[in-house]
């Protein structure tokens, strides 16, 4: 991606204003969301170089920034990132079950890609809905109170529309 | 009932819309404020209710904002801390997402007080359906007059923007906040100085947690004597509990200050009981940081008094026999959790999350991960239980920020009320649960 597509670059343009004259590296954050999600779900080189340029700021700028924060994906991922969350209430609710679910059925660890590219199995840190543990997201959606049948019914319908989780969040 | 503040009308259909919320009696506290309140005076009300930081510190909010400098001649700003990451904690997307214009009023009074002309809300990225419904909500209070230049005609301008973060727990510490939302790395700044002074690019500013700001509306409306009058000793108002875990009804309520912790557990009003008729056998009582209490101890402080819902009584007993009020992330467990288990989550949590500035806290949540997961998984040693000890008191109080001490409170804690499981995993070489 070395270009933000015509449906972004309103937003971008909006967000660029956002903040007060020479503060523009402010915009770091929103644009690499917006940014991965037009890369496939996951921020190339080339990718940060394009977000550097548009910032005018240095390429290592945006690398360690990219580098810190856990929602940016430095590797490619698969069209449907799943992410579960691991964290005590989570794990007091059965967080530790849907997880062994996940991974038996789509065949791969946490961290992986499945080899038809359709799905990637993340887990995550506390994701502050600990109420209706456990919880998963996938791309802005949370879905909360997940048990392992309603995992299914998820997963059956996300291979059926061949779900794609980065799509633009401020969209 | 007990008396509700910020969550009176949540259940009310379309409360997120500017008409509903407007409709029953929202932004008057703006109205009120910026036509016959001067700044100080709204600074006054604040201090003088008693209100306290909601996001765990529970620092004087009133005092905060009096620390800010006025002479610099710099943009004061005004941002709103929404990176709500406190394992347990979920109460701040509970107002934001039903509520937001609550939070926008907040936001609005919070800055005129403080003199900001822009101001910011910091959501993590996780939360963006969140942001979204938030910058809906801003855009409405534009429209309206609300927000922008010359509110409701009377001279004040302000504009007010959502940042998303990047998925970070760290970026929830006010300096690291303002890094991230300078578009850097969330490192924590050594203090001082104090953003009051030093904050965002450079200026005066004033970070509150969410629900902090959503309750400076009621205050304004009310006046600080109503607020003062709810709660017990230094814990005014009310406090939102976002309760989880093995209990009947998980959710956030709003509770007055003081309610005792044995009502909040059993009563139908509040959790509703332990799952399946279980027995109670800990609580983490405001978020994962703070120190775990078995069951004896958080109904009943070690005087035999029972435990209340407010930052002194929690506190009460020092971290000997107490804990503290923290987030409000009330997490229950009952006789069927391993408490080892637990902790080595909030361990792998801390060792994720901590930003690596430090070494202690770099180093020390790695070793603690590690020495746990060997304990929990059967490989551990007598000599493993003192070793966590030993590194939990070499992180505490050695690192820039707090988040090295909210990685020790749960390891030390958890090992002073419940050495014997530790102990017993070990002689087993196997998790009894």
């Amino acid at each position: 991606m070395t270009k933000f597509s015509a449906e972004s670059l309103p937003i971008v343009n909006r967000i660029l204003k956002q903040y007060p004259e020479g503060k523009q590296k402010s915009a770091l954050l929103p644009l690499l969301h917006i940014a991965q999600a037009e890369n496939n779900g996951w921020l190339s080189a080339e990718t940060m170089d394009y977000i550097a340029s548009l910032l005018e700021i240095q390429p290592i700028e945006v690398y360690e920034v990219a580098s810190f924060y856990s929602m940016f994906n430095l590797q490619p991922v698969g069209n449907c990132v799943i992410e579960v969350c691991q964290t005590g209430p989570c794990w007091l609710n059965g967080a530790e079950e849907l997880l062994a679910y996940f991974t038996e059925r789509l065949g791969i660890k946490a961290g992986e890609t499945t080899a038809d590219g359709k799905f990637t199995l993340k887990t995550v840190e506390c994701l502050a809905a600990c109420g209706n543990a456990p919880v998963i997201q996938v791309g802005t959606d949370y879905f909360e109170n997940v048990n392992k049948q309603k995992a299914e019914e998820l997963l059956d319908k996300w291979q059926k529309e061949n779900k794609i989780s980065h799509t633009n969040p401020y969209l | 009932m007990a008396k509700k503040i910020l969550l009176d009308n949540i259940d009310v259909p379309g409360l997120a819309s500017f008409e509903v919320y407007k409709q029953l009696g929202g932004y008057s506290a703006v109205e009120k404020a910026l036509k016959n309140l001067t700044p100080d005076q709204v600074t006054g009300e604040v201090t003088k209710s008693g209100l306290r930081g909601r996001g765990g510190a529970g620092f004087p909010t009133g005092m905060k904002w009096g620390f800010i400098d006025k002479k610099s001649g710099n943009p004061r700003y005004f941002v709103c801390n929404f990176d709500e990451s406190e394992p347990g904690t979920f109460k701040d997307r509970h107002i934001g997402q039903l509520n937001p214009h609550l939070l926008i009023e907040g936001m609005i009074l919070g800055s005129y007080a403080l003199g900001a002309r822009t101001s910011y809300i910091y959501i993590r990225g996780e939360l963006f359906y969140v942001l979204k419904i938030i910058e809906k909500a801003i855009a409405e209070a534009y429209k309206n007059g609300l927000l922008g230049n010359n509110i409701l005609g009377t001279g004040y301008s302000l504009d007010l923007y959502c940042q998303p973060g990047g998925g970070a727990y760290i970026c929830g510490e006010e300096t690291a906040l303002l890094e991230s939302l300078e578009g850097k790395r969330g490192n924590p700044r050594i203090k001082p100085p104090f953003p009051a002074v030093v904050g965002l690019y450079g200026c005066p500013t004033v970070v509150n947690n969410v629900e902090t700001i959503a309750t400076i509306p009621w205050i304004i409306n009310n006046g600080y004597e109503a607020y003062s009058s709810i709660g017990i000793g230094n814990s005014k108002g009310t406090k939102l509990i976002s309760a989880c875990g093995h209990i009947n009804k998980p959710g956030v309520y709003e509770i007055e200050l003081g309610l005792p912790i044995e009502e909040f557990i059993y009563s139908d009003e509040y959790c509703g009981g332990i799952r399946n008729g279980n027995k109670l056998k800990a609580v983490v009582a405001g978020g994962s940081s703070v120190p775990i209490l078995p069951a004896e101890l958080i109904l009943r402080t070690a005087t035999g008094e029972p435990r209340l819902m407010s930052y002194e009584s929690l506190s009460e007993g020092g971290f000997q026999s107490g804990s503290m009020l923290g987030s409000g992330g009330f997490i229950v467990m009952d006789h069927t959790t391993c408490i080892v288990k637990n902790l080595l989550t909030f361990a792998r949590f801390y060792h994720h999350e901590s930003c690596g500035q430090c070494s202690p806290c770099r180093e020390g949540t790695g070793w603690m991960e590690k020495i746990l997961h060997r304990i929990e998984s059967g490989n551990g040693s007598m000599k493993d239980i003192d070793l966590l000890v030993n590194i939990s008191k070499h992180i505490e109080g050695n690192t820039i920020c707090p988040l090295g001490d909210a990685a020790a409170w749960p390891v030390a804690s958890a090992i002073r009320h419940f050495r014997a499981e530790f102990e017993e995993h070990v002689k087993l070489q196997k998790c009894p649960f």
